[in-house]
């Protein structure tokens, strides 16, 4: 399984010279394996998007964790939307108003020019909740996590290992030492043993004191909870807008000089490759 | 020889079953509840109201440290309890003394049919002490419709 990050900073996009290094662009990540590819979100990391060159996909389904404009953003500028020899499937978490009414608001007239049912390419949209379901030869659960809104975190089986992305949570809010019994944590049983955990870690633990609530966590409690749920490779992302990269590590060497753990962590960055086996 | 590498090759599969099976132990011990339930136990924590969190059955999966005086227990030391364990921790009277029902307990009520109730009724503790509380419950219906639990409040008791 082949994890591919196009965009790790939260909230909105940055331009900055000062965020280049680990990227402005918001939530997406691809996971391919064989011929079968999913793309997590649609933040402005969708940009650009061109994995379709040289292969045989016709294929692609989009998951995303939640409607967030972070998310959602660079749905208008996905190419293989504009491609009608494509299906594409769009998997989002269901709430009172349908998946595409609410999608619609965003891809419509004033905020965007071209219809959602004008796209040229064979849509389908799906509707998820706490549900079981299969791509292909991909196994995926999603489950409702801490978040305002109704907002899904998705635990992905490829063929040999486990990939979790749950870029939008705050779990320490209903539990706030993650040392809960692992019933009581939101989350959990998606990151359980994850091979890669993908996870919300916006602000330092100062900045987190006056954001609770705000549906983010702080690196220390996401490392505390793949730390917990036994991850063995995690990474930090949705980074805050104002974090530059240099903020970033200096928060990431003070979280390594206070832990131990003895897990892979690592501070997500745009242009990541990940291969699990 | 080939006896011996058929009989290898079934002990390994037996050990991968089990480990198998343990690996699925230890993942659904460590399902997570809902978040809905999650968060409801996290209101409750705040709260100096005793509260009683249910699953769909009655089992209580969480009450809080203003219902530990109230069932004489701590929620650290027993974790969840049986629906038949700890609904006779107390027994409901009404004013005359009375045995009150299980039926017309506001609890029982919305598990029975998912709506909220509220009955002011006498509580006997297992120590004796009778104590006049109004109680007031409500079903946990998630985003999705799914009913997940039910929650009661306890209050003390207002006479109008």
């Amino acid at each position: 399984m082949k994890i591919f990050i196009r965009g790790v900073r939260g909230s909105i996009p940055t331009t900055s010279p000062d965020t280049i290094h680990y990227g402005g662009n918001t939530s997406c990540s691809v996971v391919s394996e064989n011929d079968q590819m999913l793309v997590l979100d649609g933040g402005s990391g969708m940009q650009k998007f061109n994995l379709l060159t040289n292969t045989g996909i016709k294929r692609i389904d989009i998951l995303l964790t939640h409607l967030h404009l972070d998310h959602i953003q660079g749905l208008g500028f996905f190419n293989p939307f504009f491609d009608p020899s494509l299906d594409v499937h769009i998997w989002g978490p269901v709430s009172n108003n349908s998946l595409h009414a609410r999608l619609s608001r965003y891809l419509s007239p004033p905020l965007f020019p071209v219809l959602l049912r004008d796209l040229p390419c064979k849509l389908t949209l799906h509707e998820i909740e706490n549900s079981s379901f299969e791509i292909g030869h991909f196994k995926i659960e999603s489950r409702y996590v801490i978040h305002p809104g109704p907002t899904v975190g998705f635990r992905i089986k490829g063929k040999n290992s486990v990939f979790t992305y749950i870029p939008d949570h705050e779990p320490a809010l209903a539990s706030p030492d993650l040392t809960d019994n692992p019933k009581w944590i939101s989350g959990f049983d998606l990151a359980f043993n994850s091979d890669l955990l993908l996870h919300d870690a916006q602000y330092s633990a100062a900045e987190y004191k006056t954001k609770l609530g705000w549906g983010h966590s702080s690196m220390d409690d996401t490392a505390k909870f793949a730390a917990k749920a036994g991850v063995k490779h995690l990474l930090l992302a949705h980074h805050d807008p104002a974090h530059s990269d240099d903020r970033l590590n200096e928060l990431f060497a003070d979280l390594k000089s206070r832990n131990n753990y003895q897990f892979k962590y690592e501070l997500a960055a745009e242009g990541m490759q990940i291969e699990l086996p | 020889m080939i006896q011996i590498t058929v009989s290898i090759c079934k002990w390994k599969i037996i050990l991968a079953i089990i480990l198998f099976g343990l690996y699925l132990i230890r993942y659904f011990f460590y399902m997570a509840y809902e978040i809905e339930i999650i968060l409801n136990r996290q209101l409750a924590d705040c709260l100096s109201m005793p509260v009683f969190i249910t699953d769909t059955t009655g089992n209580l999966i969480f009450y809080n440290e203003p219902a530990e005086k109230i069932l004489g227990t701590r929620f650290e030391d027993t974790g969840e309890m049986k629906v038949e364990t700890w609904s006779t921790i107390f027994k409901q009277q009404d004013d005359e003394g009375k045995l009150l029902q299980p039926e017309s307990l506001p609890l029982v009520r919305t598990l029975k049919d998912k709506y909220p109730y509220h009955k002011t009724f006498w509580i006997q503790s297992l120590q004796g002490k009778a104590e006049k509380i109004s109680v007031t419950s409500y079903p946990i219906i998630g985003r999705a419709g799914k009913f997940l639990g039910a929650v009661a409040i306890f209050w003390e008791a207002k006479d109008l």
